[in-house]
């Protein structure tokens, strides 16, 4: 690929930076990246999986199938471990319980709600989302959102003080005139 | 008597700690350099003491002392030396001795540098470094002790005890328990040296920034010393988390790398704050602003390299990794309030000094991208924390415990990775104090368009995954753009000097070692990020039950089960080890071995993958179960993980980079003090 020319460059950004483009389109242009970062973020709330309808296959269950379902349920006894992974004994016969269940055609869901019947939110991957559990996914969108506003603040501030110390001059690259001109150049547009 | 000397030569490093923070505390108020000279020779006598102590505790470990609780729980006969000599890091009471050992190391050689300019430093440094000496050491010495031994009671019962109990006599076992086998792997016998490598170097620059607040001495001082620091901190903890990940995939057997496993973000958190501090104190350098930023951020550091020992070490969460649990608990929980209040109390106090220098006209200039890639490092720390932290709210309030697993933390961190990457690309073509969405835009264009090729090709490739095709742009975008910065750089001073282009390139980065590290790291990054999609996105598995002489297919690998012999080691373990012939494509391409170590001592059984790694993917075989007497079938689970090697070698560039911007200048540069005068110099005039 041929490289950009440097000089090219320079009377472009000259160019532009002279012709005088409110701030208004920055703020604008950046806010709606940062609140777009913070819209995927709130997004992030537990999605429910379809259910597998295994009723409708006469074949018996295989490994794979009994571990799409393992994957998604956490042992009870050793913590943060996936039960389709689990190598003690106990995880051992969990996952046999979830071919049984699947050989007499239960789906996906009705396992994972046998499960936590028998032993809490907790061999869930993720909480529930009702009662506490809305915290979860709740808090760190909104403190993403107070973050957000503090940046904002921040800059806004910024824009304000006047620049009390002129001798921090960018040293991008300090060694290199040619390079130090061209930023210089740029700078003092 | 080798134990009693150890514990007495703790007991008396605990002495000397806290002597040297009250001198150092005296010596500053009254303002007397013989005290503060007193403290300094404390911090400095710290780290021969407990070596002294630490190899106490080695040679009983090596030895085979098995009458030490201690050496009992984590060594055993059949362990090699070597091994033995790393169980000091293997169990509860040795790692904190061995974090004691490392922290003083560190403090000490910080005592030795030159402190003519920065004299005022001096006492608050040796304060805080003291006092979080002390502290570790209080946990050992009090609550534990590794040199406690064995006693049988008169009625029969063996109670463990420093000190002989009435009546007594030495318990003597026969032999130990042996080391963890998860533990015995390279990958972890070197992880958590780095990671308390990482941990403990990250206290040399919160005590420079606490002796800033303290002094008033708050211009940009404290950064430019502890610069080499932090970055040498961050090399570490970088590298023990790499490290962490690759024995997680040889070991764990669930063919991944990084589970969002509470204990692994015990030690990731701290690195994002680290790393949004190493990109946030350019600024201030640079530009004189964030100054009160980097101060929370190093702060929040320091709390969080607390807070991530504590996870791991109190035993508030039993995971994975949480192999010791003790009653700790309540006194790093107290360290940690009272360290974290004082330091923003003393924040609090300089806020009005702290305040901004520069001015930007843009909210699209350098600085203002860097304030969002602190924003965004940010953000993946609150979902970290939040995550970790929630199962324990919920069980204190509701009394039920919850899982917050990787689905979580992937949603909710995903989009922030991919601004990072993004950020990475268009900071380095942003301008500093001025930028405009045109002028940005002028100079963006060409790289994102050029940078399309990539999701284009894939695309073509048959890859449609949306999260894929953006990930590999960004990629893709960062890579090009880094790279053009380095040609950019290489011919300007190539043209000027009359270099060649490689000699240029050279050269350059070599004078401009931190801003060229830099871009190797963020290539290193771009790497990884290739990899992560590759595994995260494309990984496919199968498991099957096969006979002898059966085949198991999973997308164009076809494998069969050819053997499986089982068999004891001369090291205490029996093996059960499969032969697996694979073809790719109907090919035959080689035999993967997938075995299970049954580690006889400690009772543990370790599976050890059968891997044919290549840079399209990794074949990934492991061995679930199989018939005892007969071996004639056995069960084998096989992931296929796209690029997962571009991960390690990614790891590997971003470990250069570090290390180009870290590397030692041959003359240092003179730090030019600042014109402005400090509050401090203002009071001593």
């Amino acid at each position: 690929m041929p490289p950009l020319k440097l000089e090219n460059k320079m009377t472009f950004r000259k160019q532009f930076a002279r012709s005088n483009i409110p701030n208004s389109v920055d703020s604008f242009w950046i806010l709606t990246f940062i609140a777009a970062l913070a819209l995927s973020l709130s997004l992030a709330l537990p999605v429910v999986s379809s259910a597998n309808a295994q009723s409708d296959n006469p074949q018996p269950p295989t490994d794979d199938d009994v571990n799409a379902v393992a994957k998604q349920l956490y042992c009870p006894v050793c913590e943060n471990t996936p039960l389709d992974v689990c190598p003690t004994q106990a995880c051992e016969e969990w996952r046999q319980l979830i071919y049984d269940k699947l050989a007499l055609g239960w789906n996906e869901d009705q396992i994972k709600v046998y499960f936590v019947d028998q032993y809490g939110d907790r061999v869930l991957a993720e909480p529930p989302a009702r009662g506490l559990n809305w915290l979860v996914y709740i808090i760190p969108p909104l403190v993403f959102l107070v973050g957000l506003f503090v940046v904002y603040r921040a800059l806004q501030a910024w824009k304000k003080t006047p620049d009390t110390d002129q001798s921090r001059l960018p040293d991008n690259i300090e060694s290199d005139e040619y390079i130090q001109r061209l930023e210089e150049d740029l700078k003092n547009l | 008597m080798i134990a009693n000397i150890g514990y007495g030569i703790l007991f008396i490093t605990l002495l000397v700690s806290i002597y040297g923070v009250g001198a150092a505390y005296y010596g500053a108020r009254k303002n007397d350099p013989r005290w503060i000279e007193s403290a300094r020779l404390s911090m400095l006598l710290t780290f021969p003491l407990i070596t002294l102590s630490s190899l106490s505790l080695i040679y009983l470990l090596v030895t085979g002392r098995f009458e030490h609780q201690f050496v009992q729980s984590v060594t055993s006969s059949s362990m090699p030396i070597y091994l033995r000599v790393t169980a000091l890091w293997g169990g509860q009471s040795g790692s904190l001795v061995f974090w004691s050992w490392l922290l003083a190391a560190f403090a000490s050689s910080v005592t030795l540098r030159k402190w003519d300019r920065d004299r005022e430093f001096l006492p608050w440094v040796i304060v805080v470094s003291l006092v979080t000496l002390a502290f570790f050491l209080i946990l050992v010495v009090f609550f534990e002790n590794p040199f406690t031994r064995f006693w049988q009671l008169p009625g029969g019962d063996i109670r463990a005890a420093m000190f002989q109990p009435q009546g007594s006599s030495l318990f003597l076992p026969r032999d130990g328990t042996g080391l963890n086998p998860l533990l015995r792997h390279p990958g972890m016998i070197i992880h958590p040296p780095m990671l308390y490598l990482g941990f403990v170097s990250f206290v040399v620059p919160f005590a420079f920034g606490i002796a800033a607040l303290v002094t008033g001495r708050t211009d940009d001082r404290w950064i430019r010393i502890t610069r080499r620091w932090s970055l040498v901190a961050w090399l570490f903890l970088s590298l023990g988390l790499l490290l962490g990940g690759r024995w997680a995939y040889d070991v764990l057997g669930w063919g991944g790398y990084w589970g969002w496993d509470p204990v692994e973000i015990a030690a990731f958190m701290p690195w994002l704050t680290g790393t949004a501090f190493l990109h946030s104190v350019m600024i201030q350098e640079k530009r004189g602003m964030l100054k009160r930023w980097n101060m929370v951020l190093i702060i929040l550091t320091y709390s969080l390299v607390i807070f991530g020992t504590f996870l791991t070490r109190s035993g508030v969460l039993s995971s994975v990794h949480a192999f010791a649990q003790s009653a700790i608990g309540p006194l790093f929980f107290a360290y940690i309030g009272l360290t974290f209040t004082i330091s923003l109390a003393l924040l609090l106090s300089r806020w009005d000094e702290l305040k901004a220098e520069g001015e930007m006209t843009s909210l699209l200039s350098r600085e203002a991208l860097f304030l969002l890639n602190n924003l965004l490092f940010m953000g993946i720390l609150v979902v970290c924390f939040w995550g970790v932290i929630f199962p324990l709210i919920s069980e204190l309030v509701t009394g039920q415990k919850v899982t917050v697993g990787p689905p979580f933390y992937e949603r909710a961190t995903a989009p922030l990775f991919a601004g990072l990457l993004l950020l990475m690309g268009i900071a380095p073509l942003a301008a500093w104090r001025h930028s405009t969405f045109k002028t940005l835009g002028r100079t963006v264009w060409k790289p994102s368009l050029i940078s399309l090729i990539v999701p284009v090709y894939a695309f073509i490739r048959g890859i449609h995954q949306p999260a894929a095709l953006l990930g590999f742009w960004l990629a893709a975008f960062v890579a090009f753009v880094t790279l053009h910065e380095f040609w950019r750089g290489a011919r300007a001073r190539a043209k000027r000097s009359g270099e060649n282009l490689f000699t240029a390139l050279w050269r350059l980065a070599g004078r401009n070692r931190r801003r060229y590290g830099g871009y190797i790291i963020h290539l290193g990054v771009v790497l990884m990020a290739i990899g992560i999609i590759g595994i995260e996105i494309f990984q496919v598995e199968t498991q099957g039950t096969l006979a002898q002489g059966e085949q198991i297919t999973l997308e164009n690998y076809t494998l069969t089960y050819n053997s499986l012999a089982v068999f004891d080691t001369d090291d205490g373990r029996n093996v059960a080890r499969a032969v697996i012939g694979v073809e790719k494509s109907g090919d035959y391409v080689g035999d993967l071995h997938p075995r299970r170590d049954y580690y006889l001592d400690s009772q543990q059984p370790m599976t050890i993958p059968g891997v044919r790694s290549t840079w399209e993917e990794d074949l990934y075989v492991l061995l679930v179960d199989w018939q005892p007497v007969s071996t004639n079938s056995a069960t084998f689970k096989v992931y296929k993980n796209p690029l997962v090697n571009w991960l390690w070698f990614g790891g590997l560039v971003f470990i250069f980079g570090t290390l180009v911007a870290a590397w030692p200048d041959r003359d240092p540069e003179p730090v030019p003090v600042r014109k402005k005068k400090s509050s401090y110099a203002a009071a001593e005039a």
